[in-house]
């Protein structure tokens, strides 16, 4: 199966780390990608730019509304994802578990439904 | 052969495997219905197979296959072809495995770790749990939280679908995960106990049955991990307990306390098992919270009367308790015990430090433990506004029943005589 992993965390918080802590943190996220890239779990990950930069767009009677923010205030905000391989979700929870943010925020693990592509 | 009881014995385990060879619950449950129906259609013409179990699964499995076969000629969607393809490969695995005990023992434990899966809300892993691994209805289910049918007919439905879409794995977890996973099992498992033994609401005869059950799914988790020390004091604390059930009630159905308990209605098997089982646990190097409530039961069932019991020795188990567990309900218990210890009046103390707190405003056991504690010192007014306090706040009928008896019987000897006074 595949599965998204969605990194939560506080931006502000981050933004307060200092340089070499930052960078720390930086370094295990290359290592931990490297090291499920040999597993075979590595599909594709990304870091988001902050949410300060995020847009939200919704059309209604054909209108489009285009805002300023994420969709949703929460004190937790979407910084990145992986898309791995997991046999299961346990193996998945394992994986999002060695995700540095686990410690001080929060991994969401979600199943991706599998579609033909046209 | 009585077609009712297998089904009573053998449908968790039958089910258990089902789920394994099958990859589905819904399927399973389906097939497995269809089996049932089957034997009692044929086996009181035919006499009953040598081995049922084995029967039935096989039975089961072949309408799985049918059943797939007919699904994917109208409905090609990959993911049954998908299917199809594994169950058929399993097939022969099935036949040659599902004689063998040790299987289908490993089987049920899977499935335990599956119900069980942290993954799923806590509602929803013990109402999954006695559903599949103990067989009960949904309506029982229902009955036995209080909760509508729907709800919980969705409840199950919803659980079952994230188990398969979000690929809850059907296995034992391995080293590393399992001593944190079986704390998530064994917390069902003492939850539906509880649900059972605490006599609060619902039906006596399926209250009964949980109990029951909680038991029968320790022995078994304790029998596949021998190693689990804290499974065996869970199973100890459980039977325990249980030893107590007959002399807990009285004929109208009211709580009787303990130290009023006709301590020759105690279940002396299951006290002799739960102390066997303590001590094995104890030595293994069991040490938390189940543990240390078996030990404190221990102290009570190894009383056979009353004034035997060793109350400062229960009282320091439930100091050891609140290390491991603080909560203001153990503190509460922790406070009873050192009255019966050290006399009502340390028992007090501790109670005023407790109602500082505050957190336990609403809970009418916390004025009910003043009123005892005041009842003992002979402080009979005192004692009735404490329970008139407790009687405010109580929702149970057994036990507003107790409180309005206590009382009564305070309101009685504060007119006969007057409160003594300065014994604090």
């Amino acid at each position: 199966m595949q599965y998204l992993l969605l990194i939560y965390g506080n931006d502000e918080a981050f933004g307060k780390m200092s340089k070499a802590e930052q960078e720390g943190i930086l370094q295990e996220y290359m290592e931990f990608s490297k090291s499920i890239a040999q597993s075979g779990h590595y599909r594709g990950a990304n870091e988001l730019a902050p949410v300060t930069t995020a847009t939200t767009v919704r059309v209604r009677d054909k209108k489009r509304l285009v805002t300023d923010g994420p969709f949703a205030e929460t004190k937790e905000q979407l910084g990145g994802y992986y898309l791995v391989d997991a046999k299961d979700l346990d193996e998945a929870i394992g994986l999002a578990a060695r995700l540095p943010n686990a410690r001080w925020g929060s991994i969401e693990i979600r199943p991706i439904v599998p579609h033909d592509m046209p | 052969m009585d077609v009712e009881r297998i089904y009573r014995e053998e449908s968790g385990r039958i089910l258990a495997t089902l789920i394994r060879l099958l990859g589905s619950f819904d399927l399973a449950e389906e097939v497995m219905q269809e089996a049932f129906a089957i034997a009692i259609e044929q086996w009181p013409k035919q006499g009953p197979p040598d081995n049922p179990r084995a029967w039935l699964v096989s039975t089961a499995h072949h309408k799985a296959v049918d059943l797939l076969r007919r699904r994917t000629r109208f409905d090609s969607k990959r993911d049954e072809l998908q299917r199809l393809a594994e169950v058929e490969q399993h097939f022969s695995e099935a036949e040659e495995s599902m004689l063998r005990q040790d299987e289908v023992g490993d089987d049920r434990l899977r499935l335990i770790f599956t119900c069980c899966h942290p993954a799923l809300s806590l509602e929803a892993q013990v109402a999954l749990t006695l559903r599949t691994l103990c067989g009960l209805s949904t309506e029982e289910i229902a009955h036995a939280f209080l909760v509508p049918l729907a709800t919980m007919a969705q409840r199950l439905v919803r659980a079952k679908q994230k188990i398969r879409d979000a690929g809850i794995p059907y296995q034992v977890p391995a080293r590393p995960d399992l001593k944190e996973r079986l704390e998530a099992v064994m917390l069902v498992v003492y939850l539906v106990f509880n649900e059972g033994y605490s006599a609060s609401s619902g039906d006596a005869v399926i209250r009964r049955e949980l109990c029951a059950e909680a038991i029968r799914l320790a022995r078994l988790i304790c029998e596949m991990l021998p190693a689990e020390s804290d499974a065996r004091a869970l199973l100890a604390l459980m039977l325990l307990h249980d030893s107590r059930k007959v002399a807990r009630v009285d004929g109208d159905g009211d709580a009787v306390l303990l130290e009023d308990q006709n301590r020759s209605l105690w279940n002396q098997n299951e006290i002799r098992e739960g102390l066997t089982l303590l001590d094995s646990a104890l030595r293994g190097g069991a040490a938390g919270a189940y543990a240390l409530q078996a030990a404190i039961a221990a102290h009570h069932a190894r009383a056979s009367r009353p004034q035997d019991t060793d109350w400062k020795q229960i009282a320091a188990l439930y100091e050891a308790l609140l290390r491991v567990q603080p909560s203001p309900v153990v503190e509460l218990n922790h406070a009873a015990a050192v009255a019966m210890a050290e006399g009502p009046g340390a028992g007090l103390r501790l109670l005023d430090a407790l109602e500082r707190k505050a957190e336990l405003c609403d809970y009418y056991l916390l004025p009910a433990a003043r009123g005892d504690f005041l009842r003992r010192l002979q402080q009979w007014s005192e004692a009735a506004l404490s329970y008139r306090r407790a009687l405010a706040q109580a929702g149970n009928e057994t036990a507003r029943a107790f409180l309005s008896r206590r009382l009564a019987e305070m309101e009685k000897k504060a007119e006969e005589a007057p409160s003594r006074k300065g014994d604090r």
